[in-house]
């Protein structure tokens, strides 16, 4: 113990002091390790402490002090060196620690403030955003005053409601004392007081438009505040002592249907407005603000569009009631129209029946008069009622056929007929004519054109015969040429016929027939209008011959029902003219053959069950069947040859017998016998009908009758009621070819 | 009286019963129809000439037949004489053994033609007897007074 850096001992002199600081450090002691333990606590308890080395070390700062203070306890009387030894160490790591701590707490205490700080500053923040916020919750509010606003606004269109609602809302959301709309006279030159809020009844103040302050709202499209005392805001005596409340005027376009195109907004310049004025309670201290400004521009514009909107219903609503009106016109005028119609086919079709009727008695008891014995005068007279009745019935009858093909409601029939003898009819109807005017007639039917043809059979007969008749009826001298044949394509591309487009086709023909005459002729620029109703060439070298001049307009209809055309050409005055048509015409085939019904007909007025002198010649070789066929038409009435072989029926047969019947069968050669006959009679118009006879029912044996030339094919057997059926239909149709 | 009642219906009957059993058919009806004031034998008329005509055909067929080599085409031809005969009266059951006879022609068949042959022949004989019968009946009656309804 010698030199020793212990504190030397003191003298213990005064107890009282030791006891004290005996006590002092072993409290502080305690403290100081009971701090740490509390630190180590709470912290543990708050999850956020960012510096727990920190704390660390302050703990162990604290430990040390403590255990220094603690082992102090023991240095107060003699102590070992060891005590020392731990006193020194004790107090060498405390100073240690607490120098770090020292130095440790440098960087932290202004990390600490800091937050502090960062803490204030949110706090402002804080307290800036609530006041934001409460300006926003204003705004929202007013917003949804506008929207609540505009769906008042535009829940009605009714012109009225919409703007009463509109003041009454805008005095309720925004608190205004008084709120008026001024709207603009119908001169435009004056704004009339039309509406307001507290007022019921406004008088009619009018301002005019022409002033300052209204120009000034006007051209701009912002609400403008204006002083109280102009004359639009000075709408009832104010009682208030203070300054009355601030005014507010914005303008509201007025807009009208007929200022909207389809696609532009009207322009600027054509807009009307009118001036809605906003005042605030007199003697508040309000003062308009911007969001109020806005409010009020935005209601402004929403009002203008449901006022265009109301306009436009108004508008849309007249003219439906407009159509309404008018198609109910219309109903009536069509209702009307088809009385008109029907009344008029009631009457045609009355007339139809009523004209004809008596026309026809007339004809026919002036035919049978003509039969009878008369004199000289009698047979003059007579004759011209007959020829004016047969005028008047074909001019009821061109009138009736020209009204139903104007109407449409004519329909050609189609029906197999024989071209070949159509002709000959024509031929024969025209001769006597011709012959009496010394004209002369030459007729050229092609070869090649068939024999059979589909079509309406009395139509074609009678433009072919207007068309002829005209001819002779315009020639006085000369000759009349009638041809007929077969249009080839190549002809149809005709300079003279351009709008002409047939469609050809196997089942179709084109029949060309021209007729030419050496007659009057007609005048080139005439040709148009010959084919007009009613309008007749007024030559003046023709007395006008009879005739409504309706002839030609029928045959241009026909001829374009039949899909065809019709054309004529003329070189001049007195150079005669040519009439040609073109005509389409069906083919017929096998499947195109018409059945005979094989009941007995009922005598009509051509075919008659008399077949008295009927001259028809039977060629059999089979005698029994000849026998039968003959005994069956003897029975009939005819008056009947017979042959057996085809030499004799060569030898026998005659222009004087009407039909032929020979019956094909392998033995007699038919077909041959069918071409010889043919031949036989080739230049004369009437050759008798061939019939075959047969009880072959094979198609081709058909065909074959077909092929030769044959007018008719029956079928055996025949029992009497089939001959009298069959002599009828051949004697009036000229052809019948029993189905197979 | 009674006797021209009871020959009539007897007459009646028996045509009935011809067309009965097939051996005429509705084209006899039709040539009894053709009978009138002009033509009053004409129904025997024709019936006399077809007895004829079938003797000679039967006639020709069977020589053709008999023939060491036989000509079918002339066979068919008068084969087909006899059928147009035959349908012409109304002989209903020859004319469709000419039908076959036809056919058999046709396909040169002599065994079947010899067949077809025969049985026309024996057709012919019954149809022929009956209608002499028949024709012999009407005579009574119109001998008698009666009138023959048709």
């Amino acid at each position: 113990m010698e030199s020793c850096n212990c504190i030397d001992p003191q003298v213990p002199a005064d107890d009282l002091l030791m006891k004290y600081q005996y006590i002092s450090d072993f409290f502080i002691a305690l403290a100081y390790f009971s701090i740490p333990l509390e630190l180590i606590y709470f912290v543990k308890k708050s999850a956020v402490f960012p510096y727990r080395w920190v704390l660390v070390q302050f703990g162990a700062f604290i430990v040390l002090c403590g255990a220094t203070h603690l082992i102090n306890l023991w240095t107060f009387r003699i102590h070992s060196r060891t005590v020392a030894v731990v006193m020194t160490t004790a107090k060498v790591l405390t100073a240690v620690v607490s120098c770090a701590t020292a130095l440790m707490l440098v960087h932290i205490i202004p990390d600490l403030l800091s937050v502090k700080t960062r803490e204030l500053f949110l706090k402002n923040k804080a307290a800036e955003l609530d006041r934001e916020m409460g300006l926003i919750r204003t705004q929202e509010e007013t917003g949804r005053h506008v929207r609540m606003l505009t769906h008042e606004i535009r829940s009605t269109l009714d012109r009225h409601t919409i703007l009463k609602t509109t003041l009454v809302e805008l005095g309720r959301t925004l608190a205004l004392e008084e709120c008026a709309l001024w709207m603009p006279t119908r001169t435009g030159l004056e704004l009339q007081l039309s509406y307001t809020l507290r007022q019921q009844n406004p008088v009619g103040y009018t301002v005019p438009i022409h002033l300052p302050v209204i120009n000034q709202v006007f051209s701009s499209n912002r609400a403008v505040k204006i002083s109280p005392n102009c004359p639009v805001a000075r709408l009832r005596p104010y009682a208030g002592k203070y300054m009355p409340g601030a005014v507010v005027a914005v303008r509201v376009p007025l807009l009208h249907l007929s200022n909207f195109q389809i696609y532009d907004w009207p322009e600027v310049s054509t807009r009307s407005y009118a001036l809605m004025v906003l005042m605030l309670p007199s003697d508040s201290a309000r003062q308009w603000h911007v969001h109020e400004l806005e409010l009020v521009e935005v209601v402004a514009d929403q009002v203008a569009v449901a006022l265009s909107h109301a306009a436009i219903l108004e508008e849309s609503m007249r003219a439906r009631d407009q159509l309404m009106e008018q198609n109910v016109a219309l109903d009536l005028a069509r209702r009307e129209a088809e009385t008109a119609i029907r009344a008029r086919n009631d009457f045609l079709a009355v007339m139809n029946h009523e004209m004809r009727t008596p026309m026809h008695a007339v004809i026919a008891l002036s035919s049978l008069l003509q039969e009878t014995d008369l004199t000289a005068e009698q047979r003059l007279m007579v004759e011209t009622i007959l020829k004016s009745s047969n005028l008047l019935a074909t001019l009821i009858n061109d009138v009736l056929d020209l009204s139903r093909l104007e109407d449409g409601s004519l329909q050609l029939e189609a029906t197999t007929f024989n071209l070949h003898s159509l002709f000959r009819e024509v031929l024969n109807l025209i001769k006597p004519v011709a012959s009496v005017k010394k004209l002369s007639l030459t007729s050229h039917i092609a070869s090649d054109l068939p024999m059979y043809a589909i079509g309406d059979e009395k139509r074609l007969m009678q433009t072919i015969l207007n068309v002829v008749g005209n001819a002779v009826k315009f020639s006085k001298e000369g000759c009349i040429s009638i041809s007929a044949f077969v249009a080839k394509p190549e002809s149809f591309r005709d300079a003279r016929i351009p709008d002409f487009l047939p469609v050809l086709s196997d089942n179709h023909f084109y029949l060309r027939v021209q007729v030419k005459d050496s007659g009057s002729g007609i005048n080139p620029q005439d040709i148009p209008k010959i084919f007009t109703k009613f309008a007749q060439n007024q030559s003046l070298t023709t007395r006008n011959p009879a005739g409504s001049g309706l002839g030609l307009a029928i045959c241009r209809r026909f001829v374009n029902l039949m899909e065809g055309h019709i054309w004529v050409e003329s070189e001049g005055i007195g150079k005669g003219c040519t009439v040609t048509f073109i005509v389409k015409l069906g083919i017929p085939d096998r499947s195109n053959e018409f059945k005979l019904p094989f009941v007995p007909k009922v005598p009509g007025n051509h075919g008659s069950t008399n077949f008295a002198g009927l001259k028809v010649l039977v060629t059999d070789d089979n005698g029994v069947s000849r026998t039968v066929t003959k005994g069956l038409l003897m029975h009939l009435g005819c008056d009947v040859t017979t042959a057996s072989s085809s030499e004799e029926c060569l030898r026998v047969v005659s222009l004087e017998h009407e039909v032929v019947f020979m019956d094909v069968c392998a033995g007699l050669d038919g077909y041959e016998l069918a071409i010889r006959i043919h031949e036989k009679f080739t230049k004369h118009q009437d050759r008798p009908l061939i019939v075959a006879l047969t009880g072959n029912t094979k198609k081709v044996t058909k065909e074959n009758c077909m092929r030769v030339g044959m007018d008719g094919l029956i079928l055996k057997p025949v029992s009497v009621d089939k001959m009298r059926g069959v002599l009828s239909e051949l004697l009036e149709r000229r052809v019948l070819f029993e189905t197979v | 009286m009674d006797g021209i009642v009871q020959l009539e219906r007897q007459l009646v009957d028996y045509t009935a019963s011809l067309f009965h059993e097939g051996f005429l058919d509705d084209q006899f009806n039709q040539l009894q129809q053709l009978q009138d004031e002009s033509n009053p034998d004409f129904v025997v008329e024709v019936v006399t000439l077809f007895f004829e005509d079938a003797d000679r055909l039967l006639n020709e067929l069977t020589k053709a037949l008999g023939q060491p080599s036989i000509d079918f085409k002339r066979l068919d031809a008068h084969v087909h004489q006899l059928k147009g005969s035959s349908s012409s009266i109304g002989a209903q059951r020859i004319h469709r053994v000419c039908i076959s006879f036809r056919n058999t022609c046709e396909e040169q068949n002599v065994e079947g033609c010899l067949k077809n042959l025969q049985q026309v022949k024996h057709e012919y004989s019954l149809v022929k007897s009956k209608l002499e019968t028949l024709f012999r009946m009407e005579q009574q009656i119109l001998a008698a007074g009666g009138s023959v309804s048709r």
